[in-house]
Protein backbone atom coordinates (compact mmCIF):
# COMPACT_ATOMS: atom_id res chain seq x y z
CA UNK A 1 0.00 0.00 0.00
CA UNK A 2 1.43 3.46 -0.88
CA UNK A 3 2.65 6.05 2.00
CA UNK A 4 -0.54 8.67 2.32
CA UNK A 5 0.41 11.95 1.57
CA UNK A 6 0.45 14.44 4.63
CA UNK A 7 1.72 18.18 5.39
CA UNK A 8 4.68 19.10 7.43
CA UNK A 9 1.93 20.70 9.60
CA UNK A 10 0.25 17.33 10.32
CA UNK A 11 3.06 15.29 10.93
CA UNK A 12 4.33 17.82 13.34
CA UNK A 13 0.92 17.51 15.32
CA UNK A 14 0.72 13.53 14.63
CA UNK A 15 4.29 13.06 16.05
CA UNK A 16 3.09 15.44 19.07
CA UNK A 17 -0.21 13.05 19.61
CA UNK A 18 2.13 10.04 19.76
CA UNK A 19 4.17 11.24 22.47
CA UNK A 20 1.13 10.97 24.90
CA UNK A 21 -0.05 7.91 26.17
CA UNK A 22 -3.47 6.84 27.41
CA UNK A 23 -4.96 7.80 31.10
CA UNK A 24 -1.64 10.80 30.79
CA UNK A 25 -3.16 13.93 32.71
CA UNK A 26 -2.21 16.67 30.10
CA UNK A 27 -2.82 20.33 30.77
CA UNK A 28 -2.80 22.08 27.21
CA UNK A 29 -2.07 24.87 25.57
CA UNK A 30 -4.41 26.54 23.05
CA UNK A 31 -3.57 25.80 19.24
CA UNK A 32 -0.88 23.09 17.95
CA UNK A 33 -0.91 21.64 22.00
CA UNK A 34 -4.81 21.12 21.90
CA UNK A 35 -4.93 20.03 18.32
CA UNK A 36 -2.47 17.33 19.36
CA UNK A 37 -3.86 16.52 22.51
CA UNK A 38 -7.07 15.57 21.29
CA UNK A 39 -5.95 13.76 18.15
CA UNK A 40 -4.15 11.05 21.05
CA UNK A 41 -7.47 11.40 22.99
CA UNK A 42 -9.13 10.26 19.03
CA UNK A 43 -6.99 7.78 18.18
CA UNK A 44 -4.38 5.36 20.42
CA UNK A 45 -5.37 7.21 23.73
CA UNK A 46 -8.94 7.87 24.24
CA UNK A 47 -8.99 7.79 28.27
CA UNK A 48 -5.98 11.12 28.16
CA UNK A 49 -7.14 13.62 30.37
CA UNK A 50 -7.46 17.01 29.01
CA UNK A 51 -7.31 20.17 31.05
CA UNK A 52 -7.73 23.20 29.68
CA UNK A 53 -6.31 26.42 31.70
CA UNK A 54 -10.96 27.67 31.91
CA UNK A 55 -10.86 25.01 34.64
CA UNK A 56 -12.28 22.32 32.64
CA UNK A 57 -11.24 18.77 33.82
CA UNK A 58 -11.25 16.05 31.39
CA UNK A 59 -12.55 17.57 28.18
CA UNK A 60 -13.79 15.47 25.52
CA UNK A 61 -14.51 18.16 22.70
CA UNK A 62 -15.57 16.94 19.35
CA UNK A 63 -14.18 20.07 18.12
CA UNK A 64 -11.10 22.03 18.75
CA UNK A 65 -12.00 24.81 20.69
CA UNK A 66 -10.80 28.58 19.11
CA UNK A 67 -10.47 29.90 23.10
CA UNK A 68 -9.27 27.81 25.66
CA UNK A 69 -12.82 28.69 27.48
CA UNK A 70 -15.06 27.76 24.52
CA UNK A 71 -18.58 26.17 25.95
CA UNK A 72 -17.99 22.73 24.41
CA UNK A 73 -15.11 21.99 26.75
CA UNK A 74 -17.09 22.61 29.73
CA UNK A 75 -20.13 20.46 28.15
CA UNK A 76 -17.97 17.42 27.76
CA UNK A 77 -15.56 17.68 30.81
CA UNK A 78 -15.78 15.10 33.81
CA UNK A 79 -15.88 18.45 35.90
CA UNK A 80 -15.49 22.28 35.42
CA UNK A 81 -13.67 24.02 38.38
CA UNK A 82 -13.01 28.11 38.95
CA UNK A 83 -9.76 29.20 37.61
CA UNK A 84 -8.14 29.49 41.09
CA UNK A 85 -8.82 26.29 41.33
CA UNK A 86 -7.10 24.63 38.38
CA UNK A 87 -3.88 26.57 39.35
CA UNK A 88 -3.98 26.12 42.76
CA UNK A 89 -5.10 22.50 43.34
CA UNK A 90 -4.85 20.79 39.69
CA UNK A 91 -1.28 22.12 38.54
CA UNK A 92 0.72 23.49 41.72
CA UNK A 93 -0.93 20.21 43.54
CA UNK A 94 1.21 18.27 41.36
CA UNK A 95 -1.36 16.41 39.80
CA UNK A 96 -0.14 17.01 36.04
CA UNK A 97 1.71 14.58 33.90
CA UNK A 98 2.24 16.62 31.22
CA UNK A 99 2.09 20.27 30.13
CA UNK A 100 1.46 20.81 26.68
CA UNK A 101 2.89 24.29 25.84
CA UNK A 102 3.42 26.45 22.49
CA UNK A 103 5.73 29.71 22.14
CA UNK A 104 6.72 32.18 19.84
CA UNK A 105 10.40 31.53 20.97
CA UNK A 106 12.49 28.82 22.32
CA UNK A 107 16.47 28.13 23.05
CA UNK A 108 18.50 25.29 23.22
CA UNK A 109 17.30 24.79 27.37
CA UNK A 110 13.49 24.72 26.49
CA UNK A 111 13.17 28.49 28.00
CA UNK A 112 10.23 30.09 26.12
CA UNK A 113 9.38 33.23 24.96
CA UNK A 114 5.77 34.91 24.55
CA UNK A 115 5.94 38.17 25.87
CA UNK A 116 7.89 40.81 23.49
CA UNK A 117 10.23 40.24 20.25
CA UNK A 118 12.70 42.80 19.58
CA UNK A 119 13.40 46.33 21.08
CA UNK A 120 12.93 46.20 25.22
CA UNK A 121 10.41 45.05 27.54
CA UNK A 122 8.84 48.74 28.15
CA UNK A 123 9.37 49.44 23.87
CA UNK A 124 9.15 46.17 22.40
CA UNK A 125 9.38 45.92 18.92
CA UNK A 126 6.59 43.19 18.65
CA UNK A 127 4.11 43.17 21.60
CA UNK A 128 2.87 39.40 21.84
CA UNK A 129 -0.05 38.03 24.23
CA UNK A 130 1.91 37.27 27.34
CA UNK A 131 2.94 34.46 29.86
CA UNK A 132 -0.94 33.07 30.36
CA UNK A 133 -0.67 30.04 32.15
CA UNK A 134 2.58 29.04 30.72
CA UNK A 135 5.14 30.17 33.64
CA UNK A 136 3.49 27.91 36.21
CA UNK A 137 2.48 25.19 33.62
CA UNK A 138 6.27 24.58 32.95
CA UNK A 139 7.89 24.48 35.92
CA UNK A 140 5.15 22.82 37.58
CA UNK A 141 3.95 19.60 35.19
CA UNK A 142 5.78 16.85 35.73
CA UNK A 143 7.06 16.81 31.83
CA UNK A 144 6.59 19.53 29.52
CA UNK A 145 6.45 19.04 25.39
CA UNK A 146 6.33 22.16 23.58
CA UNK A 147 5.34 21.90 20.02
CA UNK A 148 6.42 24.75 17.39
CA UNK A 149 7.35 25.03 13.76
CA UNK A 150 11.31 25.01 12.79
CA UNK A 151 12.93 28.40 11.96
CA UNK A 152 15.83 30.71 13.36
CA UNK A 153 13.06 33.31 14.40
CA UNK A 154 11.93 30.66 16.54
CA UNK A 155 14.52 28.17 17.34
CA UNK A 156 17.03 31.39 18.96
CA UNK A 157 20.43 31.40 20.35
CA UNK A 158 18.96 34.08 22.66
CA UNK A 159 15.57 34.69 24.07
CA UNK A 160 14.26 38.32 23.63
CA UNK A 161 12.60 37.44 27.10
CA UNK A 162 12.18 34.50 29.38
CA UNK A 163 8.46 34.25 29.65
CA UNK A 164 8.60 30.64 31.44
CA UNK A 165 11.63 28.53 32.04
CA UNK A 166 13.24 25.48 30.82
CA UNK A 167 14.78 22.83 32.97
CA UNK A 168 18.06 24.13 33.33
CA UNK A 169 20.09 27.60 33.57
CA UNK A 170 18.09 29.87 31.36
CA UNK A 171 20.03 31.53 28.28
CA UNK A 172 20.31 35.04 30.71
CA UNK A 173 22.31 32.60 32.82
CA UNK A 174 19.37 33.07 35.45
CA UNK A 175 20.90 30.12 38.07
CA UNK A 176 17.32 30.17 40.11
CA UNK A 177 15.93 28.32 37.14
CA UNK A 178 14.69 25.27 38.36
CA UNK A 179 11.76 22.51 38.04
CA UNK A 180 9.97 20.17 40.06
CA UNK A 181 9.34 17.77 37.40
CA UNK A 182 11.12 16.90 34.81
CA UNK A 183 10.90 19.65 32.25
CA UNK A 184 11.10 20.22 29.06
CA UNK A 185 12.41 17.02 28.06
CA UNK A 186 10.70 16.68 24.13
CA UNK A 187 10.26 19.54 21.29
CA UNK A 188 7.94 18.60 18.24
CA UNK A 189 8.37 20.59 15.10
CA UNK A 190 7.15 20.18 11.52
CA UNK A 191 10.73 19.30 10.96
CA UNK A 192 11.51 16.47 13.81
CA UNK A 193 12.01 15.84 17.21
CA UNK A 194 14.65 17.53 19.65
CA UNK A 195 15.12 16.11 23.03
CA UNK A 196 16.29 17.05 26.52
CA UNK A 197 20.02 15.86 26.96
CA UNK A 198 20.17 13.68 30.29
CA UNK A 199 23.57 15.04 30.84
CA UNK A 200 23.29 18.89 29.51
CA UNK A 201 19.71 19.45 29.51
CA UNK A 202 20.26 21.18 26.14
CA UNK A 203 18.12 19.97 23.31
CA UNK A 204 19.24 17.55 20.79
CA UNK A 205 17.87 16.13 17.52
CA UNK A 206 16.83 13.07 18.28
CA UNK A 207 14.76 12.40 15.51
CA UNK A 208 13.61 13.37 11.62
CA UNK A 209 10.41 12.94 9.96
CA UNK A 210 10.57 11.34 7.04
CA UNK A 211 12.65 12.92 3.84
CA UNK A 212 13.80 15.82 6.04
CA UNK A 213 17.55 15.49 7.01
CA UNK A 214 19.31 16.42 9.45
CA UNK A 215 21.33 19.01 7.58
CA UNK A 216 17.65 20.91 7.05
CA UNK A 217 17.12 21.18 10.81
CA UNK A 218 20.55 22.63 11.53
CA UNK A 219 19.58 25.10 8.84
CA UNK A 220 16.22 26.30 10.46
CA UNK A 221 17.96 26.47 14.21
CA UNK A 222 18.98 29.50 15.03
CA UNK A 223 21.57 27.82 17.81
CA UNK A 224 24.55 25.13 16.72
CA UNK A 225 22.06 22.24 17.12
CA UNK A 226 23.71 19.42 18.70
CA UNK A 227 22.73 15.82 16.89
CA UNK A 228 21.96 12.70 19.06
CA UNK A 229 24.74 9.86 17.92
CA UNK A 230 21.66 7.95 16.81
CA UNK A 231 18.84 9.73 14.52
CA UNK A 232 15.14 8.43 14.22
CA UNK A 233 13.32 8.91 11.54
CA UNK A 234 9.80 9.27 12.24
CA UNK A 235 7.37 6.97 11.34
CA UNK A 236 5.26 8.23 8.58
CA UNK A 237 1.74 8.98 9.44
CA UNK A 238 -0.61 5.70 9.44
CA UNK A 239 -3.64 6.39 7.69
CA UNK A 240 -5.68 6.15 10.60
CA UNK A 241 -4.03 9.22 12.44
CA UNK A 242 -4.23 11.10 8.98
CA UNK A 243 -8.41 10.35 8.95
CA UNK A 244 -8.54 11.26 12.10
CA UNK A 245 -6.79 14.69 11.99
CA UNK A 246 -8.21 15.35 8.99
CA UNK A 247 -12.17 14.90 10.17
CA UNK A 248 -11.23 16.74 13.36
CA UNK A 249 -10.03 19.64 11.42
CA UNK A 250 -13.02 19.36 9.06
CA UNK A 251 -15.20 19.13 11.72
CA UNK A 252 -13.71 22.16 13.74
CA UNK A 253 -14.07 24.32 10.80
CA UNK A 254 -17.80 23.92 9.94
CA UNK A 255 -18.41 24.30 13.63
CA UNK A 256 -16.39 27.74 13.50
CA UNK A 257 -17.71 29.26 10.33
CA UNK A 258 -14.45 28.68 8.80
CA UNK A 259 -12.30 29.54 11.14
CA UNK A 260 -8.73 28.59 10.87
CA UNK A 261 -8.61 27.36 14.32
CA UNK A 262 -5.36 25.36 14.35
CA UNK A 263 -2.83 23.14 12.78
CA UNK B 1 -28.32 44.76 49.45
CA UNK B 2 -28.55 44.81 45.07
CA UNK B 3 -30.78 47.26 43.39
CA UNK B 4 -32.41 46.38 40.24
CA UNK B 5 -31.01 49.38 37.76
CA UNK B 6 -30.62 50.24 34.31
CA UNK B 7 -26.55 49.81 33.34
CA UNK B 8 -26.41 53.27 32.27
CA UNK B 9 -27.31 54.24 36.34
CA UNK B 10 -24.96 51.59 37.45
CA UNK B 11 -22.03 52.59 35.27
CA UNK B 12 -22.78 56.45 36.04
CA UNK B 13 -23.15 56.01 40.02
CA UNK B 14 -20.28 53.79 40.61
CA UNK B 15 -17.57 53.86 38.65
CA UNK B 16 -15.72 56.93 38.23
CA UNK B 17 -12.82 58.80 36.04
CA UNK B 18 -9.34 57.15 37.61
CA UNK B 19 -10.87 54.31 39.39
CA UNK B 20 -9.71 50.82 39.58
CA UNK B 21 -12.11 48.21 37.68
CA UNK B 22 -12.02 44.66 36.96
CA UNK B 23 -14.79 43.53 34.53
CA UNK B 24 -14.02 39.37 34.81
CA UNK B 25 -15.39 36.47 32.54
CA UNK B 26 -12.42 33.86 31.82
CA UNK B 27 -13.56 33.90 27.80
CA UNK B 28 -17.20 33.07 29.39
CA UNK B 29 -19.32 35.67 30.06
CA UNK B 30 -17.11 38.65 29.03
CA UNK B 31 -19.36 41.64 30.27
CA UNK B 32 -18.77 43.58 27.12
CA UNK B 33 -22.26 45.42 27.65
CA UNK B 34 -20.52 47.41 30.78
CA UNK B 35 -17.41 48.00 28.88
CA UNK B 36 -19.73 49.46 26.15
CA UNK B 37 -21.30 51.44 28.63
CA UNK B 38 -18.30 52.75 30.37
CA UNK B 39 -17.30 53.34 26.32
CA UNK B 40 -20.52 55.66 26.11
CA UNK B 41 -19.83 57.69 28.91
CA UNK B 42 -16.60 58.45 27.69
CA UNK B 43 -14.68 57.10 31.15
CA UNK B 44 -11.02 58.27 31.71
CA UNK B 45 -7.29 57.00 33.30
CA UNK B 46 -9.16 53.75 34.35
CA UNK B 47 -6.98 51.26 35.71
CA UNK B 48 -8.49 48.14 33.95
CA UNK B 49 -7.89 44.60 35.72
CA UNK B 50 -8.34 41.50 33.63
CA UNK B 51 -7.04 38.00 33.17
CA UNK B 52 -7.50 38.08 29.78
CA UNK B 53 -7.80 41.88 27.91
CA UNK B 54 -9.61 40.14 25.13
CA UNK B 55 -11.60 42.55 22.84
CA UNK B 56 -13.32 44.20 25.16
CA UNK B 57 -10.25 45.79 26.86
CA UNK B 58 -9.00 46.29 23.39
CA UNK B 59 -12.47 48.93 22.38
CA UNK B 60 -11.95 50.14 26.03
CA UNK B 61 -7.82 50.63 25.32
CA UNK B 62 -8.61 52.21 21.99
CA UNK B 63 -11.15 54.50 23.06
CA UNK B 64 -9.19 56.32 25.44
CA UNK B 65 -10.39 54.94 28.89
CA UNK B 66 -7.75 53.22 30.00
CA UNK B 67 -4.11 54.59 31.76
CA UNK B 68 -2.85 51.33 32.89
CA UNK B 69 -3.51 47.78 32.72
CA UNK B 70 -3.57 45.28 35.08
CA UNK B 71 -3.29 41.65 32.97
CA UNK B 72 -1.94 38.22 32.16
CA UNK B 73 -2.59 37.69 28.54
CA UNK B 74 -3.56 40.10 25.94
CA UNK B 75 -4.71 38.22 22.91
CA UNK B 76 -7.69 37.64 20.95
CA UNK B 77 -8.24 34.18 21.53
CA UNK B 78 -7.97 31.38 18.26
CA UNK B 79 -7.30 34.77 16.08
CA UNK B 80 -4.60 36.59 16.58
CA UNK B 81 -2.85 40.28 18.75
CA UNK B 82 -5.41 42.18 20.04
CA UNK B 83 -4.40 45.31 17.85
CA UNK B 84 -5.38 48.14 20.04
CA UNK B 85 -3.39 47.01 22.72
CA UNK B 86 -0.71 46.47 20.93
CA UNK B 87 -0.23 50.10 19.15
CA UNK B 88 -1.08 51.25 23.25
CA UNK B 89 1.72 50.03 24.17
CA UNK B 90 4.09 50.16 21.40
CA UNK B 91 3.14 53.94 20.73
CA UNK B 92 1.00 55.34 23.23
CA UNK B 93 -1.96 55.75 21.30
CA UNK B 94 -4.39 57.11 21.54
CA UNK B 95 -2.91 57.56 25.64
CA UNK B 96 0.13 56.13 27.28
CA UNK B 97 -0.57 52.98 28.31
CA UNK B 98 1.25 51.68 31.40
CA UNK B 99 0.89 47.35 32.20
CA UNK B 100 1.41 45.35 35.18
CA UNK B 101 1.47 41.90 33.57
CA UNK B 102 1.38 38.82 35.34
CA UNK B 103 0.66 35.05 35.14
CA UNK B 104 -2.54 33.58 35.21
CA UNK B 105 -1.86 31.50 38.11
CA UNK B 106 -0.56 34.72 40.07
CA UNK B 107 -3.58 37.09 38.76
CA UNK B 108 -6.22 34.18 40.03
CA UNK B 109 -4.28 33.80 43.35
CA UNK B 110 -4.33 37.65 43.89
CA UNK B 111 -7.90 37.77 43.47
CA UNK B 112 -8.66 35.19 45.95
CA UNK B 113 -6.07 37.19 48.52
CA UNK B 114 -8.44 40.08 47.75
CA UNK B 115 -11.46 38.56 48.39
CA UNK B 116 -10.10 36.34 51.50
CA UNK B 117 -8.72 39.77 53.39
CA UNK B 118 -5.52 38.94 52.75
CA UNK B 119 -2.77 41.21 51.80
CA UNK B 120 -0.91 38.81 49.35
CA UNK B 121 -1.11 36.07 47.90
CA UNK B 122 1.60 32.99 47.85
CA UNK B 123 2.45 30.55 45.48
CA UNK B 124 5.37 28.98 43.67
CA UNK B 125 5.35 30.77 40.44
CA UNK B 126 7.74 32.51 37.83
CA UNK B 127 10.59 30.03 38.50
CA UNK B 128 13.28 31.21 36.12
CA UNK B 129 11.11 33.62 34.29
CA UNK B 130 11.90 37.65 33.50
CA UNK B 131 8.83 38.82 34.80
CA UNK B 132 9.38 39.56 38.24
CA UNK B 133 12.48 41.88 36.70
CA UNK B 134 10.19 43.94 35.33
CA UNK B 135 7.39 43.65 37.74
CA UNK B 136 8.32 44.73 41.41
CA UNK B 137 4.86 43.20 42.27
CA UNK B 138 6.26 40.10 42.38
CA UNK B 139 8.61 39.39 45.32
CA UNK B 140 9.54 36.07 46.66
CA UNK B 141 8.49 35.10 50.77
CA UNK B 142 10.35 32.26 52.55
CA UNK B 143 8.41 29.83 54.12
CA UNK B 144 8.90 29.74 57.79
CA UNK B 145 8.09 25.97 58.15
CA UNK B 146 9.69 24.59 54.61
CA UNK B 147 12.33 27.21 54.01
CA UNK B 148 11.08 27.28 50.57
CA UNK B 149 11.57 30.19 48.35
CA UNK B 150 8.00 30.94 47.19
CA UNK B 151 6.28 34.02 44.75
CA UNK B 152 4.08 37.04 47.24
CA UNK B 153 2.25 39.08 45.12
CA UNK B 154 0.20 41.68 46.59
CA UNK B 155 -3.62 41.37 46.77
CA UNK B 156 -6.16 42.76 44.02
CA UNK B 157 -9.23 44.87 45.57
CA UNK B 158 -11.08 46.56 43.07
CA UNK B 159 -13.22 49.43 43.03
CA UNK B 160 -15.68 48.22 40.97
CA UNK B 161 -15.86 44.18 39.95
CA UNK B 162 -18.27 43.71 36.87
CA UNK B 163 -19.02 40.37 36.01
CA UNK B 164 -22.17 39.48 33.48
CA UNK B 165 -23.94 36.29 34.78
CA UNK B 166 -27.23 34.04 33.31
CA UNK B 167 -29.54 34.73 35.52
CA UNK B 168 -30.89 36.84 38.81
CA UNK B 169 -33.92 37.07 41.13
CA UNK B 170 -35.62 39.87 42.16
CA UNK B 171 -33.51 40.27 45.29
CA UNK B 172 -30.79 40.15 43.12
CA UNK B 173 -29.26 36.97 44.04
CA UNK B 174 -26.65 35.56 41.00
CA UNK B 175 -26.38 32.41 39.59
CA UNK B 176 -23.40 31.72 37.32
CA UNK B 177 -22.58 28.50 35.32
CA UNK B 178 -20.67 26.88 32.91
CA UNK B 179 -16.78 27.95 32.59
CA UNK B 180 -17.17 30.15 35.79
CA UNK B 181 -13.57 31.86 35.58
CA UNK B 182 -12.52 33.71 38.58
CA UNK B 183 -15.82 36.02 38.85
CA UNK B 184 -16.47 35.08 42.11
CA UNK B 185 -13.22 36.13 43.57
CA UNK B 186 -13.08 39.48 41.80
CA UNK B 187 -16.39 40.07 43.27
CA UNK B 188 -15.83 39.28 46.44
CA UNK B 189 -12.58 41.34 45.67
CA UNK B 190 -14.38 44.42 45.17
CA UNK B 191 -15.70 46.83 47.11
CA UNK B 192 -18.70 47.19 44.40
CA UNK B 193 -20.05 44.93 42.66
CA UNK B 194 -21.92 45.31 39.30
CA UNK B 195 -23.90 42.34 37.35
CA UNK B 196 -25.30 42.40 33.87
CA UNK B 197 -27.67 39.07 33.66
CA UNK B 198 -29.24 37.79 30.90
CA UNK B 199 -32.82 36.99 32.64
CA UNK B 200 -34.67 38.28 35.60
CA UNK B 201 -36.37 35.81 37.32
CA UNK B 202 -38.39 34.68 40.32
CA UNK B 203 -36.79 32.00 41.41
CA UNK B 204 -33.16 30.76 40.50
CA UNK B 205 -33.62 27.04 41.38
CA UNK B 206 -30.35 26.95 41.38
CA UNK B 207 -28.57 23.17 42.75
CA UNK B 208 -27.01 22.93 45.70
CA UNK B 209 -23.80 23.84 44.80
CA UNK B 210 -24.30 26.15 42.31
CA UNK B 211 -22.10 29.20 42.01
CA UNK B 212 -24.40 32.16 43.56
CA UNK B 213 -23.45 35.45 44.24
CA UNK B 214 -25.77 36.03 47.49
CA UNK B 215 -27.56 39.59 46.35
CA UNK B 216 -26.01 40.93 49.72
CA UNK B 217 -22.89 40.74 47.89
CA UNK B 218 -23.90 42.93 45.24
CA UNK B 219 -24.26 46.45 44.44
CA UNK B 220 -26.31 46.28 41.24
CA UNK B 221 -27.87 44.21 38.87
CA UNK B 222 -28.81 45.10 35.36
CA UNK B 223 -30.98 43.14 33.13
CA UNK B 224 -28.58 43.12 29.85
CA UNK B 225 -29.75 40.11 27.35
CA UNK B 226 -26.99 39.38 25.21
CA UNK B 227 -24.48 41.60 27.45
CA UNK B 228 -21.41 39.24 26.89
CA UNK B 229 -21.95 39.38 22.77
CA UNK B 230 -19.03 38.77 21.21
CA UNK B 231 -18.21 36.08 23.58
CA UNK B 232 -20.91 33.36 24.96
CA UNK B 233 -23.60 32.70 27.32
CA UNK B 234 -23.70 28.96 28.59
CA UNK B 235 -27.06 27.75 28.16
CA UNK B 236 -28.11 30.81 26.06
CA UNK B 237 -26.03 31.68 23.12
CA UNK B 238 -22.88 30.76 21.34
CA UNK B 239 -19.74 32.67 21.20
CA UNK B 240 -19.78 34.53 17.65
CA UNK B 241 -16.33 33.04 15.95
CA UNK B 242 -17.13 35.01 13.19
CA UNK B 243 -17.09 38.56 15.03
CA UNK B 244 -14.17 37.64 16.79
CA UNK B 245 -11.96 37.29 13.44
CA UNK B 246 -13.93 40.34 11.89
CA UNK B 247 -12.18 42.16 14.61
CA UNK B 248 -8.71 41.57 13.22
CA UNK B 249 -9.48 43.45 10.42
CA UNK B 250 -11.64 46.10 12.06
CA UNK B 251 -9.47 47.14 14.72
CA UNK B 252 -6.05 46.70 12.43
CA UNK B 253 -5.56 50.57 11.67
CA UNK B 254 -6.93 53.29 14.07
CA UNK B 255 -9.49 54.87 11.30
CA UNK B 256 -11.27 51.39 10.85
CA UNK B 257 -11.76 51.14 14.39
CA UNK B 258 -12.49 54.61 15.26
CA UNK B 259 -15.46 54.74 12.05
CA UNK B 260 -16.48 51.47 14.06
CA UNK B 261 -16.44 52.22 17.66
CA UNK B 262 -18.56 55.56 16.58
CA UNK B 263 -20.88 53.82 14.64
CA UNK B 264 -22.11 50.61 16.67
CA UNK B 265 -20.78 51.73 20.57
CA UNK B 266 -21.00 55.66 20.45
CA UNK B 267 -23.98 56.56 18.24
CA UNK B 268 -25.73 53.97 19.89
CA UNK B 269 -28.01 54.31 22.93
CA UNK B 270 -27.31 51.11 24.38
CA UNK B 271 -26.98 47.34 24.17
CA UNK B 272 -30.08 46.28 22.77
CA UNK B 273 -29.27 49.09 19.57
CA UNK B 274 -25.82 47.98 19.66
CA UNK B 275 -26.74 44.07 18.92
CA UNK B 276 -29.01 45.41 15.86
CA UNK B 277 -26.68 47.70 14.75
CA UNK B 278 -24.12 44.93 14.08
CA UNK B 279 -26.47 42.39 12.78
CA UNK B 280 -27.64 44.94 10.40
CA UNK B 281 -24.10 46.21 9.21
CA UNK B 282 -21.49 43.05 9.34
CA UNK B 283 -23.60 39.95 8.99
CA UNK B 284 -22.19 39.03 12.00
CA UNK B 285 -24.47 36.52 13.53
CA UNK B 286 -25.09 38.31 17.28
CA UNK B 287 -27.04 37.59 19.86
CA UNK B 288 -29.54 34.33 19.19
Amino acid sequence: MPEPEYSPAEIMTIAAARRLRNGTVCFVGIGLPSAAANLARLTHAPDVVLIYESGTIGAKPDVLPLSIGDGELAETADTVVSVPEIFRYWLQGGRVDVGFLGAAQIDKFGNINTTVIGGTYDAPRTRLPGAGGAPEIATAAKEVAIILKHSKRAFVEELDFVTSSGYFENSNGNSAARVHGRGPTTVISDLGIIASDAATRELVLTAVHPGVTTEQVKAATGWTLRIAPHVDITPAPTAAELAALRDLHARTTAAHGGAASSE
Amino acid sequence: MAVLTSLQEAVADLIQDGAVVALEGFTHLIPFAAGHELIRQRRRKLTLIRMTPDLIYDQMIGMGCASRLVFSWGGNPGVGSLHRFRDAIQTGWPVPLEIEEHSHADMAARYQAGASGLPFAVMRGYVGSDLPKYNKKIQSITCPFTGEVLTATPAINPDVTVIHAQKADRKGNVLIYGIIGVQKEAALAAKKVIVTVEEIVDSLDAPVNACVLPGWVVSCVCHVPGGAHPSYAHGYYKRDNSFCKAWDGISRERETFLAWMNQHILATADFAEYLRSVDADSKVSSHA
